[in-house]
């Protein structure tokens, strides 16, 4: 058991280090660096440009740079912004925690229903219940979010004026200023990621319905709730783990179209607002934290599984 | 016995309603009634609508399914208009059902103590501090080995017997008074059914229950029931009392079901039932055996049988019921094809063969670990000659599918050899053979639904190795392969279809045509019959014999079955934890001397006939893996001869020509 948790601890450590490669070799074969961008507007010359990458240390070998920014970002220090002067590290922690705190929300509203609804139309299969949730979830996967969430300004915040349209909090306040205007995009994530878990959730629930050890259940008499939430429910959520973690990774991710929509200042809009400034130390940053992300909620969601599925718990711990 | 009944259904009709809105019966008419002290089996093929009829009794009809007319009643109580409450109540409690598939059944996230506890905790008056104590009573009355520790165990991490065993216990934890089993040995190893069919015997008599024992064995009915009901196509074409059924059957459909079962004592193929039953979906103007039935004239296709009480005591749905002896001059049986002039050249030669699963790990190759477990397969030594039928026969995890899989290449081995025509060695995995070899030896498997692509027509499954080995294509590619389809008794008109549109009978010939299709030296055969009906398993035997006939192929042929094995096989290998134990001519086999695992073996076979008792010598445990020395069987065999047996591999006897047991004990003795 500690064997296994050992080993995917450092395959996850293994696949962040081949992105950080990957993500490095990328950045360093797009034309142009830091310099020719800051420079750029200046008409640099020859001679301006050997200065600057002289100052930006930008002319030793690609590895040694590589090797000082992970060892930078091990310990936190995702060095300095492409003009020089800012730390990477304010800029994407204060876009991290927004980030966070609006994925957080989104989860605490999303996820639950997400199951209930899951729960309800997996037992009403084809009844009213089910049918208005499936229908809604169809229609939460297929219009674009930014569709639905211009939707929403509209009704919520044009029409009936009930909650702020758009974010103007800047990125560096804290999290509790955020409210109320935090409320719509959660509301438009929440029913974006619901759909996905939802639909997932009432598959699985069908098919656990329809087993050989539900119908035994209820053939030994067992009450039909007790056999919902002792027989068929463990079972039927093992399999929403995995997509649930997905969810949670993409929201941590940075959900860019929502971001801007909402002129919400997180991680997602901050890749983009890089891009496009060839802020490459940036960029390159953001992706690390988003690769790292991905991996620790699916470890997360991995070791979840083997504790709640019996058999692969007795697997490991068995022997 | 036969008191008031205590189970009665009465004109019971279920069905489900089809997409163009039609009613389609699946049940029809039904009538059934069980008394206490009362067991009666219920007989027929796949899709008669036995399942359906035994959870009806429990007022239970799967998703789909509804009651279109008739009643059910259960002491009295009206099972179809009954409160949810008082439903529950009587499920598990009064009336238990023991489940055709445990390791299915039991659900997978709650211990085993847990499941047993709820059952008590719903359905008996014992107080909640017992429970533990009653567990653990319940898993002992079923004989089951260390039942504290049981109670931690998940269903997953015990064996099949096992988990039918604790379905038993969980059904009896109510002390119910009727108790209906759904094909409750499916799929279990000869030794382990065998304990369990004595179990449920015993259980019977001692708490005079009243069984419904649902099952397409009739060997397992013949051991527990005193009454048989036969239904087929929905109707009960029969019932009587289980000697009556099942030693002079009155119904053709019987009669036949009866004569396709290989038995034991008879070394000849059983006789096939042809065709198949009708579809729900297909309205049946007249008897719907008629279009399987020899006895069929025009009454029978134009009107329906009544049901018709004979002074015996029996009911018979059929006009010809006087005339079934008829049949039986009609199905003189053909005996087999017997020695087909086995060549004197040996078409394979397995030497010294081990296969071992378990890779030693990247830490015991390390710490260069000395506790490797044994080979799951080891001093495998066979020559197989051209135009045999090789036999493997053993209980789960007796390698003998492993001993297929690495002549096949799809299991790497660990040592010894595989030869081919006596000159040229295989090599160890498929993709390194040359396709010459790889024409020569071909391979069918059980469950034809999973080796046949659902996505493939049936002309593209046969075309695959006649393109890939004889390069054919166009005109000859097809006409190749509308000849082979009639070989296997299928027609052209099967090329266009999809395997899901075939019956399970019909796709497992189109799996035999595939490998006929290369025209190999030698068929691997791996429980080819077991995922199909006895009927059917018959006619799929048949037509292996014949089509061996014609081509003298060799084949190796893996089955649990003996009484198949020993229809089909001109020699078997008997096999324990991956070593032959006896192997030998079919009849010198399978009578005296024996080996003492041959002799458990042969013993635990249920015979479809009342009068045979099986013999139980040896236990049913499970064992994981071999003994590190010694002889395999030496764990279970009951006339262990002592330390000995634990250290030293037993000595080859011969004991006559080509007949040799590895034994320890004195050749005499055996």
């Amino acid at each position: 058991m500690l064997f296994m948790l050992i080993r995917r601890v450092f395959l996850g450590g293994v696949t962040v280090c081949i992105v950080s490669l990957i993500i490095f070799a990328g950045v360093e074969m797009l034309p142009g660096d830091a310099c020719t961008q800051f420079l750029g507007e200046y008409q640099a010359d020859e001679e301006l440009l050997a200065q600057c990458r002289k100052d930006l240390d930008l002319n030793r070998p690609p590895i040694d740079r590589f090797a000082e920014w992970t060892q930078g970002a091990i310990t936190g220090d995702l060095g300095l912004a492409a003009d020089g002067k800012t730390k990477i590290s304010t800029i994407v922690g204060d876009r991290l925690k927004n980030s966070l705190l609006l994925a957080f929300c989104a989860m605490s509203v999303g996820i639950p229903l997400a199951l209930l609804l899951g729960v309800i139309s997996g037992l009403w299969r084809d009844r009213l219940p089910d049918i208005i949730a499936s229908t809604l979830a169809i229609f939460a996967m297929t219009i674009p979010e930014f569709v639905s969430a211009t939707l929403l300004i509209l009704v919520l915040s044009v029409w009936l004026g009930w909650l702020p349209g758009i974010v103007l909090t800047s990125a560096a306040a804290p999290a509790s200023e955020f409210f109320p205007e935090i409320l719509l995009p959660v509301i438009v994530l929440s029913f974006v990621m619901c759909a996905h878990i939802m639909r997932m959730v009432r598959s699985s629930v069908i098919d656990v319905m329809a087993s050989d050890y539900v119908q035994m259940a209820t053939l030994k008499g067992v009450p039909y709730w007790q056999m919902v939430f002792r027989h068929a429910l463990p079972n039927a959520l093992l399999p929403a783990i995995n997509v649930v973690a997905l969810t949670i990774a993409w929201l941590l991710g940075g959900v860019v179209v929502i971001e801007v929509v909402f002129n919400y200042p997180g991680l997602g809009r901050l890749m983009i607002d890089s891009i496009s400034d060839r802020n490459l130390p940036v960029v390159q940053s953001i992706a690390l934290i988003v690769a790292s992300v991905y991996v620790c909620v699916n470890l997360a969601a991995d070791l979840l599984t083997m504790i709640a599925n019996p058999k692969l718990r007795t697997m490991y711990m068995r022997k | 016995m036969s008191q008031t009944p205590f189970i009665d259904i009465k004109n019971l009709s279920v069905g489900y309603t089809s997409r163009s809105g039609k009613t389609i019966p699946v049940l029809r008419d039904v009538n059934l009634s069980i008394a206490r002290g009362d067991s009666i089996g219920l007989v027929g093929e796949s899709g008669s609508g036995k399942s359906t009829l035994a959870l009806a009794a429990m007022g239970y009809f799967k998703r789909g399914l509804h009651v279109i007319s008739g009643q059910v009643q259960f002491d009295g109580i009206d099972m179809l208009n009954i409160s949810r409450n008082d439903l529950q109540h009587l499920r598990g409690g009064r009336l238990a059902l023991i489940p055709q598939n445990s390791g299915q059944s039991l659900t997978p996230n709650l211990r085993i103590g847990q499941q047993i506890t709820e059952a008590l905790r719903l359905h008996s008056d014992l107080p909640a501090n017992d429970f533990d104590a009653g567990v653990i009573d319940l898993l002992s009355q079923v004989r089951l080995p260390d039942p504290v520790g049981l109670t931690d165990r998940y269903p997953h991490e015990l064996s099949g017997g096992q988990q039918q065993r604790v379905a038993i216990a969980m059904a009896l934890a109510s002390n119910p008074e009727a108790l209906l089993l759904d094909e409750p040995t499916t799929g279990l190893d000869v030794t382990t059914q065998a304990h369990i069919m004595e179990l449920l015997r015993d259980l019977a008599k001692e708490r005079n229950l009243a069984m419904l024992y649902v099952s397409h064995d009739l060997g397992a009915i013949a051991r527990v029931c005193n009454k048989v009901m036969v239904m087929y196509a929905g109707e009960t074409v029969l019932t009587g009392s289980t000697k009556q059924v099942l030693l002079s059957p009155r119904h053709p459909y019987a009669h036949g079901l009866l004569a396709s079962i290989p038995r034991l004592h008879e070394a000849s193929l059983p006789q096939a039932l042809d065709g198949r039953p009708p579809m729900p979906s297909e309205t049946i103007i007249g008897c719907a055996f008629a279009d399987r039935c020899k006895l069929a004239d025009k009454t029978c296709h134009s009107s329906p049988p009544p049901l018709d009480r004979l002074d015996t005591g029996e009911a018979v749905r059929c006009f010809h019921h006087d005339q079934i002896s008829q049949l039986n001059q009609k199905s003189q049986k053909s005996a087999r094809s017997m020695p087909v002039a086995v060549d004197k050249d040996t078409a394979l030669s397995l030497v010294n063969l081990a296969v071992s699963y378990t890779q030693p790990g990247l830490l015991a190759k390390l710490f260069a670990s000395q506790d490797t477990p044994p080979s799951t397969v080891d001093r495998i030594t066979i020559d197989i000659k051209k135009g045999e039928t090789l036999g493997l026969v053993g209980e789960s995890g007796s390698g003998k599918s492993t001993i297929l899989k690495t002549i096949a290449g799809m299991v790497p081995r660990q040592s010894g050899n595989i030869i081919l025509n006596q000159t040229e060695p295989l090599d160890t995995m498929v993709e390194k053979r040359p396709s010459a070899y790889l024409r020569q030896v071909q391979i069918i498997f059980q469950n034809p639904d999973d080796s046949l692509n659902p996505r493939h027509t049936i002309e593209q499954i046969l075309a695959q190795p006649l393109r890939l080995y004889y390069g054919l294509s166009g005109a000859p590619l097809r006409d190749r392969s509308i000849a082979i389809l009639e070989q296997v008794r299928l027609g052209a008109h099967y090329l266009e279809r999809l395997p899901s549109q075939l019956s399970g009978g019909e796709k497992q010939r189109v799996a035999i045509a595939r490998a006929f299709a290369a025209d190999p030296e030698i068929i691997l055969c791996d429980e080819v019959t077991s995922a199909l009906d006895v009927s059917v398993q018959a006619a799929v035997l048949d037509l292996l014999d014949v089509l061996k006939r014609q081509d003298g192929t060799t084949y190796i042929f893996v089955s649990h079955d003996l009484a198949v094995v020993k229809a089909i096989s001109d020699r078997v290998a008997v096999l324990y934890q991956g070593r032959i134990c006896e192997i030998g001519p079919v009849a010198a086999v399978y009578s005296a001397p024996f080996h003492p695992y041959t002799d458990a073996l042969l013993g635990a076979v249920l015979e479809p006939d009342p009068d045979v008792a099986p013999r139980l010598t040896a236990d049913d445990a499970v064992e994981l893996s071999p003994p590190k020395t010694g002889c395999p069987f030496q764990r279970r065999c009951p006339r262990k001869l002592g330390s000995i047996c634990e250290t030293d591999i037993p000595t080859m006897q011969e004991i006559a020509p080509g007949h040799v047991i590895h034994c320890h004990i004195p050749r005499a003795d055996l």
